[in-house]
């Protein structure tokens, strides 16, 4: 990202080793970076968060790297159906989690029920019933690609929500709806526009 | 991973030792549980005295929510059931309909599924070789297997457009025909296949640590497997010559020349190792229908879209990568099912690990569990 | 086995039992015997010697006033397979369990207890199994009601 690209830049002309970055800048930054995930695969969707981490979609290299242990994870990825049974669990899990933490709801189930929504009398209707869902990813499953990209706009979330209060900032990262005033066919967020709010500079 | 001491009972060992037996809870968010899983485990020392799986945390009502769907409407439903291999699922269900309402299915169709069905269980069979490897400490035969995994789910890609849950299965056909250039790239497949079986048969299999993790664990005599209603690798591993793709031959298998890999311990080694000489047989098999396949159609004429069977009851079964898995259908004349039935074979087999687990460590509760191959969709259902 | 001896085999079981069931067609190419449910015990073990010795289903249909009980026998040495069917009151939901004939009845009886409240008698380990301990109803009784369950809207 942006830090990185200027590291060389900036050791060159400083002629040394020496890099100045606020604190804040620097958390942020590798916060964003080495999102530790913790994956409660409970369904199909798991077969994709497997296929994510394993050498064609290699997850690694985003710096996200499942951990069994809810301990030493940031962001919690729901993969699967949530049943009432499963609920207590679920939200055991997500309050052993360490804070500052996150929850991406991947697949129908856990956005809104998706196919088991009629007629079933066991299934949560999405995750964010009982948990903040911060990224939602539809798709019966998603994509692993899918799941990288929202995990690459939670990074964005991570740096909006900086260490530093005076540096937090607020953008709609979710695509307007047609009833919004700022629907457009264009994109609403030129990739080069917003990304370098929250870096250090 | 979670321990949860739940009691604690105190008693005296023979030479007066106060001995506590441990209640320990395996799960149901557990990386070797595969999936949603939980076992409580009392364990006396290390050893498990007694192990008490408890399901149902994947229960999502599919046999309930079958009786407001219409016939095609379920096939989407029978995707989610068995997610590791969801073609099996989509044939026993659409093989129970085709019963139930005396449909035919052209010959190309019937090849077809025969073709998915045994890549299928490569896929399947590299999933539950990868799951046990990774609970014996071998990551990196995981990564393999899961590879190989990886081109056959390509392949089913290029052939329906879906990844995982397929929805390609139908009643009185398929979906759609293969694409050009399809049948090709399978035959590539399969031709590279053996050469990819044998590094993984010497990565994990040659390993002495997976040998002494696995050989002698969970030991299932013949007579057991019987009674207790095992199928598929689990029961071949102790012996019992029972496949019904050869001994109640369904489709168009009768002309396939392959052989029933049959163990002879019964223990987590030689069920894993079923799965991977299965392998290879499902690759003569798939080389030998593509060879066989002629063209034609692949949907049944005059099927209609509301499917209204007479009343009566149907039951088919096809052998999956897991055994027997069984659909049973009741209908009474209306548009929807009456009753929806999925016979699984995870769930009969599971139904083994109390009886297998006991006297054996905690360590080696994960490796008889891998080594049944649950897969939680289907045995909650 | 061909179908001569498998008609000639259900004669035989059916001798011992009351003439209150009929005999269910061959129906879609599956045998079916009907058989009274205090004759379940007596036909179970008539069946196993006679050499089916796999129980592959058991499960239940809600018939209204009945539950329509289906077991699944198959036999290796026979090369067959064969439908029980017996049917339980509504109101006095009881049977007999057939884990000592075939302990594979063990979960397949306690998911059939979970869902349709239909009680095995004899069976070691009666519990709920896909349901929580604690959950009130069995949901695959057709007149299940849960204020968490929302009808799908007919479209047909």
């Amino acid at each position: 990202m942006a830090l990185v690209d200027r590291i060389g830049e900036g050791l060159e002309r400083l002629g040394g080793g020496v890099i100045l970055t606020s604190v804040d800048a620097l958390v942020d930054w590798s916060r964003g970076q080495s999102l530790w995930a913790f994956p409660m695969g409970t369904a199909c969707c798991a077969m994709e968060l497997i296929a994510a981490s394993f050498s064609k979609f290699d997850f690694d290299r985003l710096g996200t790297f499942p951990r069994p242990d809810p301990r030493h994870t940031d962001v919690m990825i729901l993969a699967g159906t949530i049943t009432e049974k499963m609920k207590p669990a679920v939200r055991r899990l997500y309050d052993q989690m360490p804070e500052p933490k996150w929850v991406v709801a991947m697949g129908n189930c856990t956005v809104s029920g998706g196919i088991f929504y009629y007629d079933t009398y066991s299934v949560v209707r999405g995750a964010d019933q009982f948990l903040p869902v911060d990224v939602y990813i539809s798709g019966c499953p998603p994509r692993p690609e899918a799941l990288q990209d929202g995990v690459l706009q939670l990074r964005e979330l991570v740096r909006m929500r900086s260490l530093a209060p005076g540096k937090r900032y607020e953008r709609e990262l979710a695509l307007p709806r047609p009833e919004d005033a700022s629907y457009s066919n264009e994109d609403p967020n030129p990739p080069s526009a917003g990304l370098e709010g929250g870096d250090a500079s | 991973m979670s321990l949860d001491i739940e009691s604690r009972s105190s008693t005296l060992s023979d030479d007066g030792m106060p001995v506590e037996e441990l209640v320990v809870n395996v799960g149901p968010s557990h990386p070797s549980t595969h999936g949603v899983g939980r076992v409580v485990v009392h364990l006396d020392g290390d050893v498990v005295v007694k192990a008490d799986p408890v399901i149902g945390y994947l229960h999502r009502g599919i046999e309930k929510m079958s009786e407001n769907r219409t016939y095609l409407q379920i096939v989407p439903l029978t995707d989610r059931l068995d997610y590791v291999g969801s073609m099996y699922a989509n044939w026993a269900y659409c093989r129970a309909v085709e019963r139930l309402a005396r449909m035919r299915v052209p010959e190309r169709a019937e090849y077809l599924r025969v073709i998915v069905c045994e890549l299928q269980r490569i896929a399947s069979h590299m999933m539950g070789i990868g799951a046990s490897a990774a609970d014996t400490g071998a990551f990196t035969a995981f990564v393999y297997a899961f590879d190989l995994r990886e081109r056959v789910v390509e392949l089913f890609e290029a052939l329906c457009g879906a990844r995982l849950t397929y929805n390609y299965v139908r009643p009185g056909g398929l979906s759609s025909d293969a694409p050009d250039g399809w049948e090709e790239s399978v035959v590539d497949f399969v031709h590279a296949l053996p050469r990819k079986l044998d590094e993984l048969d010497s990565l994990f299999f040659g390993n002495a640590i997976a040998r002494g993790r696995m050989k002698g664990i969970g030991v299932l005599s013949a007579q057991d497997a019987i009674a207790w209603g095992a199928t598929g690798p689990t029961a071949r591993a102790s012996g019992v010559n029972w496949d019904l793709r050869k001994h109640d031959p369904y489709s168009v298998y009768p002309r396939m020349d392959f052989d029933v890999v049959v163990g002879e311990r019964g223990d987590a080694y030689d069920r894993n190792r079923c799965r991977l000489l299965e392998c290879y047989e499902s690759a003569r098999i798939v080389e030998q229908a593509v060879a066989q396949m002629h063209g034609g159609p692949v949907h049944a004429e005059g099927v209609p879209r509301l499917i209204q069977p007479a009343p009566g009851d149907a039951y088919d079964q096809i052998e999956s990568a897991r055994g027997t898995l069984g659909v049973y259908l009741v209908s009474d004349g209306s548009p929807r099912p009456y009753r929806m039935h999925v016979r699984s074979a995870a769930f009969a087999n599971l139904a083994l690990l109390p009886m297998l687990a006991k006297g054996h460590t905690l360590s080696d509760l994960v490796v008889v569990l891998g080594s049944l191959d649950p897969v939680f969709g289907e045995i909650d259902r | 086995m061909t179908q001569d001896e498998m008609t000639a085999l259900i004669a035989r079981i059916r001798t011992h039992n009351a003439d209150l069931y009929p005999l269910f067609s061959l129906e879609f190419g599956d045998a079916v015997v009907g058989v009274a449910p205090e004759e379940l015990s007596s036909t179970a073990c008539d069946l196993r010697e006679a050499g089916f010795d796999r129980l592959t289903m058991v499960t239940a249909v809600d018939r209204g006033e009945t539950f329509e009980l289906v077991y699944r026998l198959h036999s290796r040495s026979l090369t067959a397979s064969i439908f029980v069917k017996t049917v339980v009151r509504r109101d006095d939901p009881h049977i007999a369990s057939v884990y000592d004939v075939w302990p594979a009845a063990n979960w397949q009886e306690r998911e059939v207890f979970d869902l349709f409240g239909i009680v095995f008698d004899g069976h070691p380990d009666l519990r709920r199994i896909l349901m929580p301990y604690d959950y009130e109803g069995h949901p695959l009784r057709r007149d299940f009601e849960h204020p968490n369950i929302i009808r799908r809207p007919d479209y047909i």
